[in-house]
């Protein structure tokens, strides 16, 4: 047994590379236009601005990409749950009008806890139900789940309609999560810090969820090689399954988030996200967290500047980001190994 | 795997029936009585319009079938045909009708400018939809849809924005050359009792552009390009095997899908003598361009006729018939919301999810496979 | 069977298994005897691969059936297979490089932590994995990652492992070690069916020997009945050898 030892030629030893570049693109990004922006406390209001909405649209993203990465399922109605979590802040602000408008940071935090569970609970039950009667017939079949996942999100869009009627409604913030810290001439708006707290919480909570668990563990490996996984003996349609209702389920504590962002709640809110959500993942790299976390900044950051240095092109921005880093990187940023 | 026999993929249909109107049709015929009858139906309505309906409502409804026929039907070459996912159709859509509608209003109300108009947009989205194509049509069917979504919804952000010159959200209204306005009288006498207008005339534009294109898009699909087209969509390993180059073929049914794409926003916005966002860049009319292919059947252009014309019927007149529902069922909960005359898309909705699952070939699929059922038993 | 008591591990009776449109596997009949190691040869495109995905549930037989420790797992799910006690080391290794030497271990027991005296053994075999534990598998060469797989297959003692062409693409040098890791599995008693082109390294090993070609088995028996019969080895073997030597 012990010749078995020999192994002559190996003995090398080969060094872990962390992918650096794409994470220094960030902090590159945000100083390289502090001197273009020219105003240090305008570049602070801007950045934070950027980190909030990157948060926000990592929150929508993150399921959908894992989801792609162990399925290779994509949901293009995924927008729906961002739209019913944030219609979902009704269901406790209907009751509890009273916390929202209260001068008392520990009822408006309440308050926006419980809007959360709300959504979050709404969405991943829509999402058993979703998964189960849209997506689980048309695995293997990428046209038809474009589709009929379309197909979905009119339905769910019409049935938001018919629940809480077609026009606009205002949602208000609550009350002490108003107005901006002002530190100096720095003005950071209170909602966006709150915001920011959110994201990073939930990309912490993630990270220590996917690398020192089990469950995390194979949801990398299942991402990776799905067949492998099942031949280790463990059943990736569960896992899916979870991951898929967790990822509604994110997707919806965003929506929640959107909406108190946008203070106002529409059906299509969802689908007019998903742009940036698609773009953010295509960036990111289907399938890599890290990368759409990565990417969600990068975009958001991007759109901000933009805003202010050149206000239409904006929007157009976010492709721009999008046709650069897919020149550099085809497969996105942080390529997920596949097979 | 030497055994291994590959299955004899039939591309040549049977061909009995000839003549000038199998001619016509690329020997691509209805192949079933139910599917025939309704056709001669719609298309002898959208024939004989302006003399069978009368009243400027029904005319824009039939304007619209026409060209919404061939802005499923374009769509359908890629979608049915070549197996695509685009959702920048809207794009070339709204890249026509904002040719039409910039040229007129800038160069005054002339065919020349028509034509500098349309010209000028058939040339953009050719070189659009080759960039688009020969850029991303390599990657998977996903990718290439999450980036025509980008690129779509970014030119409509881009078309609201740069209002100088697309009028923003407001759009931009124009006046047509005059044999198109409703003042021009071409002819002194009604003829079958109808006095003849340039809103009729400019209802026959229509009609016959979209018709003569419908056709010159069923002679493609039933070329040898077109079966090219449906190999790869089959397997596309075995035709890059067999020679073909796939990215080639598919790019050049992208610029043809849009440059149709493209005539029929022209069409449009000469009809509304105005074009803006809402009326064809925005994503609403995408969802509609895929509920009525596959409502209609996908990977048979006579779906996109079938289609459209249901489409645009039950947008116009469902919520009529919705709206008298809802009355009646006034009391019972829940219930008058769902059939509330806003809501008919979620319908459609439903049967559109339905025909993804139940019938593929949507309804032209399911008529012809009862008419070949029929003929066997 | 014949044998009473030393009933075989694994029994495919007809099996036939079709990839989309290709015909693969033309009526398999084939037995695993236990606590041995059985070759499989053949030539490229013989279908061991297949027969292997097969057993595996990774591709269905359309019909025939699979008998393991006299349990009918042909219509089963991956997942349950698995867990009745087959362990499979497909021919592209398909460790998960994002994660750590010590991940892909962690993953591989299913029951909890692997025993520490079972981990030296595994240790003892394939020494880069200790060195490498807490490096990411996708950094490790095609030989250590070929080991990886391996003892993730061993990480608890399974009834039968699979194992695909494991000495394709090495190195002479680790393709005497991976002979020798195997020797030593034998020797703990491993009922192993093994995918082999090189009929040399195969010879040493295998104690019975299964041929495949175009989707059969054309031949079945001891080992030691093939290495000495030379005209046998020309008329089932030696297309295939001299394609791969």
């Amino acid at each position: 047994m012990s010749n078995a030892a020999a192994e002559p030629i190996e003995t090398s030893l080969p060094r872990a590379r962390i992918d650096w570049i794409p994470l220094i693109l960030v902090p590159v990004l945000a100083i390289a236009t502090l001197p273009l922006v020219g105003n240090v406390s305008a570049w602070v209001t801007l950045t934070v601005a950027g980190l909030a909405m990157g948060m926000m649209i990592f929150l929508m993203a993150s399921g959908l990409t894992l989801v792609f990465g162990l399925m290779d399922i994509i949901n293009f109605g995924h927008g729906v749950f961002i739209s019913l979590g944030a219609y979902a802040t009704l269901l406790v602000l209907g009751p509890l009008a009273g916390w929202a408008s209260a001068d008392s940071i520990g009822l408006n935090l309440a308050l926006l806890v419980l809007c959360i569970a709300a959504a979050m609970g709404l969405t991943a039950v829509v999402g058993v139900v979703f998964e189960r009667v849209i997506v689980r017939p048309v695995y293997g079949n990428h046209l038809k789940q474009i589709l009929v996942t379309m197909g979905g999100l009119i339905v769910a869009e019409q049935a938001i309609h018919a629940i809480w009627g077609a026009s606009p409604i205002p949602v208000p913030v609550p009350e002490t999560l108003r107005g901006a810290f002002v530190i100096g001439d720095i003005v950071m708006e209170r909602y966006r810090v709150v915001a920011i707290g959110i994201g990073l919480l939930v990309f912490f909570a993630m990270q220590v969820l996917l690398n020192r668990t089990r469950i995390g563990l194979l949801i990398r490996a299942g991402v990776e090689n799905p067949e492998m996984v099942e031949a280790l003996g463990y059943r990736i349609r569960r896992l899916f399954v979870s991951v898929f209702v967790a990822g509604s389920a994110l997707a919806g504590l965003g929506g929640v988030m959107w909406a108190f962002y946008r203070q106002t709640l529409t059906a299509g809110m969802g689908m007019e996200v998903m742009v940036l959500v698609f773009i953010v993942i295509i960036i990111g790299g289907l399938g890599s967290v890290g990368g759409c976390f990565v990417g969600s900044v990068l975009v958001a950051l991007m759109a901000n500047y933009v805003g202010f240095l050149a206000p239409k092109l904006a929007l157009v921005s976010n492709i721009l980001v999008m046709a650069l880093v897919l020149i550099w990187r085809p497969q996105g940023l942080f390529p997920v190994a596949r097979r | 795997m030497t055994r291994s026999s590959a299955p004899a993929r039939s591309f040549t249909e049977t061909r009995i029936r000839r003549g000038p109107s199998s001619w016509l049709l690329s020997s691509d015929t209805p192949r079933s009585w139910a599917l025939s009858l309704i056709l001669i139906v719609i298309v002898t309505c959208l024939a004989a319009a302006p003399f069978l309906f009368s009243g400027s409502q029904p005319l824009s409804t039939a304007a619209k079938i026409c060209v919404f026929v061939l802005l499923v039907a374009s769509y359908d070459l890629l979608l049915g045909y070549t197996g695509i996912v685009s959702f920048a159709h809207t794009m070339f859509f709204g890249i026509g009708g904002y040719g039409i509608a910039i040229a007129l209003e800038r160069l005054g109300p002339s065919w020349e400018s028509v034509a500098v108009g349309l010209v000028a947009a058939l040339a953009l989205s050719a070189v659009l939809a080759a960039v688009i194509g020969l850029l991303s049509l390599r990657v998977r069917a996903i990718f290439f849809s999450m980036i025509t979504l980008a690129v779509a919804s970014a030119v409509a952000v881009l078309a609201s924005q740069l209002s100088a010159i697309t009028g923003g959200e407001d759009g931009l209204s124009f006046q047509l050359p005059a044999e198109l306005r409703p003042a021009f009288r071409p002819f002194a006498e009604p003829i079958l009792g109808l006095a003849i207008n340039g809103r009729i005339l400019a209802y026959y534009m229509i009609f016959i552009t979209a018709a003569v294109l419908f056709l010159v898009l069923l002679r493609v699909v039933n070329s040898p390009f077109g079966r090219v087209l449906q190999a790869i969509r089959e397997n596309e390993f075995r035709a890059e095997a067999l020679g073909y180059r796939v990215v080639a073929y598919r790019t050049a049914a992208s610029v043809i899908s849009a440059m149709a794409a493209t005539v029929a926003g022209a069409l449009l916005a000469l009809w509304l003598r105005y074009n803006g966002p809402d009326t064809t860049l925005s994503f609403s009319i995408m969802i509609d361009i895929l509920l009525m292919v596959v409502i209609g059947g996908m990977g048979t252009l006579y779906g996109a006729i079938i289609g459209a014309a249901l489409f645009v019927l039950a947008q116009s007149y469902l919520q009529v018939l919705m709206g008298a529902g809802s009355q009646t069922l006034s009391g019972i909960p829940i219930l008058p919301d769902l059939v509330h005359p806003d809501r008919w898309l979620l319908w459609l909705g439903l049967l559109f999810i339905v025909s993804v699952y139940a019938f593929p070939g949507g309804i032209v699929g399911h008529l012809r496979k009862r008419g070949r059922s029929h003929e066997l038993g | 069977m014949a044998k009473g008591i030393d009933e075989p591990l694994l029994r495919l009776e007809g099996v036939h298994t079709h990839i989309g449109p290709y015909h693969i596997l033309h009526g398999v009949y084939c037995e695993v005897p236990n606590g041995e190691l059985t070759m499989l040869l053949g030539r490229n495109g013989a279908g061991k691969t297949t027969m292997l995905r097969t057993i595996m549930g990774l591709w269905r037989a359309s019909s025939g059936s699979i008998h393991f420790d006299g349990r009918d797992i042909t219509a089963l799910p991956s997942p349950d297979i698995a867990r009745s006690g087959i362990a499979y080391v497909p021919e592209a290794m398909a460790i998960f490089s994002d994660l750590t030497v010590r991940e892909n271990i962690v993953l591989a027991a299913r029951n909890g932590p692997v025993h520490s005296s079972r981990l030296d053994w595994m240790f003892g075999l394939f020494p880069a994995l200790k060195r490498f534990w807490n490096l990411p598998a996708g950094h490790l060469s095609g030989g250590q990652k070929q080991m990886l797989a391996i003892a993730r297959a061993i990480a608890e003692p399974r009834r039968l492992l699979l194992v695909d062409e494991p000495t394709k693409g090495l190195a002479p040098v680790m393709i005497h070690s991976m002979i020798e890791a195997f020797r030593a599995l034998k020797a703990a008693g491993e009922t192993i069916l093994l995918v082999e082109q090189n009929f040399h390294a195969a010879s040493q090993l295998g104690d019975n020997v299964i041929v495949m070609d175009d989707g059969l088995i054309v031949h079945s028996g001891a080992m030691s009945d093939l290495v000495a019969d030379k005209a046998l080895q020309q008329r089932l073997l030696g297309l295939s050898l001299d394609s791969h030597q």
